[in-house]
């Protein structure tokens, strides 16, 4: 179905190649995961299978890319439509109409078949993703899992052999992450569709992939073959993964039944370790919100949300889409005013506070983090947050420095890595030392080692005394890092506990390692390692 | 006879029909000052946008061209009897404090304000808004998005460019509230030319990246693959249609300025002519097809009809007996023009000749009136604590 030979990309512009050496064949009905770090060349590699890497991006391809018998560098995206289907990182940039229904057909308009042939594809897909609800609806108004659906949809009515998906469950929820997936699981078994993706998220998607590719950046050699034994070594890898190696099994388990059918022994080893150390929380109390209520127009998004946050603590705010986390965090700096209810930030309401006082006082990133940058370069940009906050010159460089070495000053916020751009708002957020820090879903577009070392800074964080909030649907970073949990739904605070307390019996919430050791309360492969080592060793 | 032509049969009315009714209605308005034939428009317009629009967000646009079309008024009241000094008359209603203005600007501010100086300013404003409520029917009922599917093959790009830019508009307004928010976390209280700076630099940069994966996704799913790409055809194309638009202009230049009669009706003829010819040999270039195209049928003629119905009986009514339609005292009991009167309740018909338009969701109608959904997010699965 693939052939990839000797494949090599560079951009113009830049000094080492983007990809090199890569030979691949893929046969047809397989589903293909790409793993690796931010900045391997994930994306570049599934841009070359339908030509937009070189036709489209430029740049020089080296080999050859064959794909169902076309090479790329003879036909051009456009040509391929009807082979490769494409979809992007951010379904909605890629809309090009606005109703579901004028989509799905757009693709087939392109390629100009018959009318009628047009109407029976777009009811077969419709059908096929669950989409005939919302068939009217306007593209726009649809949640995150619907639209990923109507942009896997939209390419699929062309009736490719191949799909191929960049990051397809990164910004989703953990429910609407299951709804794609199980989408592109039924499209390889019943369809036998050939689908090549990419993703972050590895504890999603691993357990469905015949295979996986390791890109490992840099010159390293690209390392494919059967998901167990590429992630032996990988240095990505989910969290049942690791357990596994903790625990030295093989095979290694790839999903929760697995490690679930092996984890027997392992549980009795762990019945008489010690608990992992209580996390550290509950200083002085930083913020408080009480019986706060806010909406948008009739949309009631907190119905009476009354918490406490203290110092020195990690607290993750969770919740499906919509169910009122965004808006949390903005009636604590001030951005929505609460329409009754009470606000208190270091002891001052956030809303009727001016900017420049109070970022010393509460610091938020948001979810774009770009959002907060406009300078031309890091440099720049941290020169004018000191003189922002009023602080000494170079301190937020000092703490950018801190928080993510080795990044050159000249170059431009929007050219950093995800992770990198992260740790640049971070520091910019932090030069004036808010003691309390708001982050709304920081892991999006995160790899796993960006994620560890934003793990690493917020316990420093809470270790000098900050009081951290946490909005994200990422059940792996907040059994890593949070203290404290607060679930919302429908505006309502529905859980306020320890984090063991609360995401261990949770069906959504609770993490990889949970689910294998339940009902123990192991959160993360660390807690067990550590408890593991610790172990006296018995004959 | 095709289901279509039934008026019975829910679906969507082919746009262009609702943009000829609505675009008849509002000439109609522009030929008349009389209130009694305004009023009447605008009574026909809300009448059938109620009996026929839709549930889409679009829909609403009429509510807001009204509101639009009061302000109209409400503004022209305000400058004429304030501040016109010829416009008044000699039925005075109240004498405001004035400041004194140079005679010859025909200026004033304060003074005598007259019942003939409101009333005319009302008169006048009304048909403004008139004209305005006839466009925001025609934008709630079919929505403009629609109308650009229908442009011809030949014009597509642009087509697909204006949808773009329809749908990139509200985007940037919702980028630009969230950088907003963003300065306020970076501690910015100044407002002025530094911080429009960098409000427009994030944006910008957005935007522009947001193109460039559009454009990915239109190459990838086989934007322009059936395009005939023969230079010769599109440059004849090209030549055809930029000529004809230039004839175009030089016709209605020559037909407004009386400049000799073959520079007004021979040369817009001409480029007309060119310009469709154009149009169809650019058409035929393409090799798109069409999803699911909107039929012009049976309800489509007797919308467009009604409308234009409407329109040619006015323009024979001014024709005929122009002091009903431009009043030469305004303080009089306003004349009945019956002919234009008759006419513009012609327009009344589509209320009852569209189709009505289909339920939002394709689901079947059910025999009970359906349990109104409570506001909010569907109660799904309740997080288990």
């Amino acid at each position: 179905m693939i052939s990839l030979d000797r494949v090599g990309v560079t951009y113009a512009d830049e000094p080492a190649p983007a990809l090199s050496g890569v030979d691949l064949a893929v046969p047809e009905g397989e589903l293909v995961l790409v793993v690796g770090r931010t900045g391997s060349g994930k994306s570049t590699l599934l841009r070359t299978l339908n030509g937009l890497v070189p036709h489209f991006s430029g740049g020089t391809l080296h080999g050859r890319v064959v794909v169902d018998g076309r090479d790329t560098r003879t036909h051009r995206p456009r040509d391929l439509a009807d082979v490769v289907g494409y979809v992007g990182q951010d379904p909605l940039a890629g809309f090009v109409t606005d109703t579901v229904e004028e989509e799905l057909a757009y693709g087939m308009e392109s390629l100009g078949l018959p009318p009628d042939v047009m109407r029976k594809r777009v009811e077969e897909t419709l059908d096929l993703l669950g989409l005939a609800e919302v068939r009217d609806r306007a593209v726009a108004d649809l949640s995150g899992g619907q639209q990923q659906r109507v942009a896997i949809g939209s390419v699929l009515t062309t009736h490719p052999r191949l799909l191929v998906l960049d990051e397809p469950t990164s910004a989703l929820d953990p429910l609407a992450a299951e709804e794609v997936l199980a989408t592109l699981q039924r499209l390889v078994h019943d369809l036998g569709m050939t689908v090549v993706l990419a993703e972050h998220r590895l504890e999603r998607v691993v357990q469905y992939a015949d295979r996986v590719v390791l890109l490992p950046g840099g010159s390293g050699p690209v390392v494919g073959g059967a998901p167990a034994d590429v992630l032996r070594n990988s240095p990505v890898a989910p969290p049942v993964v690791e357990l596994g190696r903790v625990a030295g099994w093989d095979p290694l388990p790839l999903s929760v039944r697995d490690a679930r059918r092996l984890a027997g022994p392992l549980r009795e080893r762990l019945a008489t370790a010690p608990a992992p150390p209580a996390r550290p929380g509950a200083g002085p109390v930083v913020a408080r919100a009480e019986r706060v209520v806010a909406s948008y127009g009739r949309f009631p998004a907190l119905a009476g949300v009354s918490v406490d946050l203290s110092g020195g603590e990690v607290v993750a705010l969770m919740g499906r889409n919509g169910a009122g986390k965004s808006t949390l965090l903005k009636t604590l700096v001030g951005l929505k005013r609460p329409s009754s209810g009470r606000v208190e930030v270091d002891g001052l309401d956030p809303a009727g506070l001016r900017p420049s006082r109070l970022l010393r006082h509460v610091g938020m990133v948001p979810q774009v983090p770009a959002d907060l940058l406009y300078a031309s370069s890091v440099a720049r940009e941290c020169e004018q947050a000191d003189r922002d906050t009023g602080v000494a010159a170079g301190t937020t460089l000092e703490l950018f420095g801190r928080l993510s070495p080795d990044v050159p000053l000249d170059r431009h916020p929007r050219d950093l890595s995800e992770g990198q751009r992260l740790t640049l708002a971070l520091s910019v957020v932090l030069a004036a030392r808010p003691p309390l820090l708001l982050l709304d879903e920081p892991t999006r577009g995160l790899d796993y080692t960006a994620k560890h070392r934003l793990v690493e800074i917020l316990r420093d964080l809470a270790g000098q005394g900050h009081a951290v909030l946490v909005a994200t649907h990422d059940v792996e970073l907040v059994a890593e890092v949070a203290a404290r949990v607060l679930v919302l739904a429908q505006g309502e605070l529905v859980a306020d506990g320890p984090t063991t307390d609360v995401v261990v019996s949770s069906p959504a919430f609770a993490p990889q390692v949970a689910k294998v050791l339940a009902p123990q309360r192991w959160l993360t492969p660390t807690e067990v390692a550590l408890a593991l080592a610790d172990e006296p060793v018995t004959p | 006879m095709r289901p279509e032509h039934l008026p019975t049969l829910p679906r969507p009315l082919h746009p262009g029909a609702w943009w000829v009714w609505a675009v008849a209605l509002a000439a109609a308005a522009s030929r008349t000052t009389n209130p009694v034939p305004l009023l009447l428009v605008l009574a026909v317009t809300g009448f059938v946008v109620a009996a026929r629009r839709t549930r889409a967000p679009w829909a609403r646009a009429y509510v807001a061209f009204l509101k639009l079309s009061l302000l109209v008024i409400v503004v022209r009241i305000l400058f004429q009897s304030l501040l016109s000094a010829g416009a008044q008359g000699p039925t005075v209603l109240v004498t405001l404090p004035s400041v004194p203005m140079p005679a010859s600007s025909g200026l004033k501010l304060g003074g005598v304000v007259s019942l003939e100086a409101v009333l005319r300013a009302t008169y006048e404003g009304l048909q403004l808004a008139t004209i305005l409520c006839c466009v925001g029917a025609a934008n709630a009922l079919g929505s403009a998005r629609r109308l650009l599917r229908h442009v011809p093959g030949a014009l597509y790009e642009i087509g697909v460019a204006c949808v773009i830019a329809l749908t990139f508009a509200p985007q940037l307004v919702t980028d630009a509230a969230r950088v907003r928010e963003a300065h306020r976390l970076r501690g910015q209280d100044r407002t002025g030319l530094g911080a429009l700076r960098r409000l427009a630099m994030p944006v910008l940069e957005g935007a522009l990246e947001r193109s460039v994966d559009l454009a990915a996704a239109m190459d990838a799913r086989g934007y322009g693959r059936t395009t005939d790409a023969r230079r010769s055809s599109r440059r004849l194309t090209a030549v055809l249609v930029f000529a004809g638009l230039l004839a175009v202009c030089v016709g209605v230049y020559g037909l407004l300025a009386a400049a000799g009669w073959w520079l007004g009706t021979p040369v817009l003829v001409a480029g007309l002519v060119a310009v469709g010819l154009g149009v169809h040999v650019g058409g035929r270039r393409t090799g798109r097809s069409r999803y699911r195209p909107d039929p012009w049928a049976l309800p489509e003629w007797l919308v467009a009809g009604s409308g234009v119905l409407a329109a040619a009986a006015v323009f024979v009514d001014v024709h005929v007996s122009p002091a009903d339609f431009f009043l030469a005292s305004v303080t009089d009991v306003p004349p009945v023009p019956v002919l234009a009167v008759a006419g513009i309740l012609v327009a009344l018909l589509p209320a009852v000749a569209a189709p009505p338009p289909p339920a939002p969701t394709g689901r079947p109608p059910r025999s009970r009136p359906p349990v109104t959904p409570a506001a909010g997010a569907p109660g799904r699965e309740e997080v288990a604590a």
